[in-house]
């Protein structure tokens, strides 16, 4: 019974309801869910429900710290009233060996590394891609193929997005005191089972040099793509 | 000491100031919801240790309904492109510098506050890089203010325009700002009510994992899928890891519990790669960078890592059956 919740979730996602209204339905109906008996009478569910709402009322307040990141928006807007990205922008016209596909791959290793080495608030969306790394690949875009369309702009941000996601997740795990690591080895402690950081973090690497393989020769094919679509700029053009 | 009411505090403040300034955007039809919205959230950081748990409950549920009626989007105002070049010209590299303070204050403070008696006393040790992050924030816009001495607008207050331009930001990440904390919350009431448990039943009765491979794709696949419907891999962990990968992968077919555990945790990510619930990954980048797609299920910041996420999935459960069982 107490799977319900689950099933909630599966039918928010698929009617494409509020994702928030779907989290918070899904553990009603897992508290309700939880307390319903042949017998129950409407008043002994009602309760239910407060003390579920009560329960993730306590669990909202105490996980306040997961929000507080947006602050970082703050510093970024100010900087971007100031023309961040617009440096960006005309910085990497300047290097003219770039291109979407090597910048892409060079911050998708910086940043495997850096979070390798558990340095993971160094990127991000507010903090990294917004302001820097995606006015960077328009602009060495631009500087090669010329004027962009809206198309192929928002191809390039995705592009961002998920070179900074992919390389956070397959380069976090080497880290010996990341989040995840500490999970598993405190999963596999009240399980009865022993087992040291380092060896978790050891056996991240395969994944993780796989992920780089996959994910540098998509971004080589996404700007062979570039190429043959919108053509090398002339030169003094 | 530096600790985590201090930066609720201000979080509160930037919550009420967003409210501010939302509720003022005329280019917004529905400002007084997208206002309401962060009132509410602004609340819950100034006073929700004051509110109770119910009280908590029934915020969570204005919050909820106000994203599920539609915050709107708005043009809060901000520097033209023409300001901006021109000050990008004048300030060069050094805007560089400044975006360097925020990662650059995150790390040092961690550090400090982990390794040496002085950080210690100053930031709370425990909640080291949040708080370093927020300094940062802050150090950050003293620079500015003091080193790039910005031109302003005459109506415009010093302190008022961050605050301006982070509600700005924060308006394009809307409802998705707080997913992940509900998703957390989601997690704790889940696990009070035994579902870890119940999903291991129903692995264990319905997929016959008869052959090392059978079970170890199971693992991993179940791990991928479970954190495509929870948004994040450290919700599945638990579950699965009870349902199949222990009692199957590890104890049936003896496998080594350090490889299983931690490829089974990667093949988690591939699923957060995959799904709009993990909204801080998926959701938030595309709100921030404008892509017109942004609220459909598979987004093109999801669709550009499916290939990856799939690939790598794959690969995953081919390490582990390689090098589980060695």
């Amino acid at each position: 019974m107490s799977l319900l919740g689950i099933a909630v979730l599966v039918l928010g996602f698929v009617l494409r309801a509020n994702p928030l209204l779907i989290v918070l339905a899904a553990a009603l109906v897992t508290g309700l869910a939880a307390a319903w008996t042949p017998g129950a009478d409407a008043a002994s569910l009602g309760q239910a429900a407060v003390a579920t709402l009560s329960a993730f009322g306590k669990a909202f307040n105490t996980n306040r710290y997961v929000s507080v990141v947006w602050l970082v928006l703050a510093a970024i807007g100010m900087l971007e009233r100031l023309g961040l990205q617009e440096r960006a922008r005309t910085w990497i016209a300047g290097v003219h060996a770039a291109t979407v596909g090597r910048l892409l791959a060079v911050y998708f290793v910086l940043r495997q590394v850096t979070s390798a080495l558990g340095l993971t608030s160094l990127g991000g969306h507010a903090q990294m891609v917004r302001p820097l790394v995606a006015p960077m690949a328009e602009g060495a875009a631009e500087a090669r193929y010329g004027p962009l369309g809206d198309r192929v702009r928002f191809q390039i941000r995705a592009h961002c997005a998920a070179a900074d996601n992919i390389a956070l997740f397959f380069g976090e795990d080497i880290f010996i005191a990341i989040a995840s690591i500490l999970l598993i080895k405190g999963f596999l402690e009240q399980s009865g089972v022993a087992v040291e950081p380092f060896e978790l973090s050891r056996w991240a690497i395969p994944t993780a040099v796989a992920a780089l393989v996959i994910h540098v020769a998509r971004l080589w094919l996404f700007e062979r793509r570039l190429e043959c679509t919108l053509g090398r700029k002339e030169r003094g053009e | 000491m530096i600790a985590l009411p201090h930066i609720y505090v201000l979080g509160g403040l930037f919550f009420a100031a967003t409210a501010w300034f939302t509720g003022r955007d005329e280019r917004n039809p529905h400002r007084l919801r997208a206002a309401s919205f962060w009132t509410l959230l602004a609340v819950s950081f100034l006073a929700g240790d004051r509110l109770g748990d119910l009280g908590n409950g029934l915020l969570v549920v204005g919050l909820a309904l106000l994203a599920t009626l539609g915050l709107g989007t708005g043009g809060a105002p901000t520097s033209t492109v023409e300001e901006r070049r021109e000050s990008a010209q004048r300030h060069g590299d050094r805007l560089f510098a400044v975006a360097l303070v925020i990662p650059a204050s995150a790390l040092l403070g961690t550090l400090a506050a982990k390794n040496t008696p002085w950080g210690a006393r100053l930031i709370d040790p425990a909640q080291a890089t949040l708080v370093s992050l927020v300094l940062g924030v802050l150090i950050a816009l003293v620079v500015v203010f003091a080193w790039l001495r910005p031109r302003l607008h005459a109506a415009d207050v010093a302190v008022l325009v961050p605050m301006r331009e982070g509600a700005r930001l924060v308006g394009t990440v809307g409802w998705a700002a707080i997913l992940p904390q509900m998703l957390a919350s989601l997690g704790v009431v889940l696990l009070s009510a035994g579902v870890g448990k119940q999903v291991g039943l129903l692995f264990s009765e319905h997929l016959a994992l008869d052959t090392r491979f059978a079970a170890v794709a199971a693992y991993s696949i179940g791990m991928a899928l479970f954190t495509v419907l929870m948004g994040n891999a450290f919700a599945a962990f638990p579950v699965m890891t009870a349902a199949v990968g222990l009692p199957v992968v590890v104890q049936r077919f003896g496998g080594d519990p350090a490889v299983v555990c931690a490829i089974g945790m990667l093949s988690g990510f591939c699923g957060t790669l995959l799904t709009p619930m993990a909204a801080n990954f998926n959701v938030v980048p595309a709100n921030l960078l404008d892509l017109p797609d942004r609220d459909a299920a598979l987004n093109s910041v999801i669709r550009t890592q499916a290939p990856t996420a799939i690939a790598v999935l794959a690969v995953n459960i081919l390490l582990m059956y390689a090098l589980a069982f060695r």
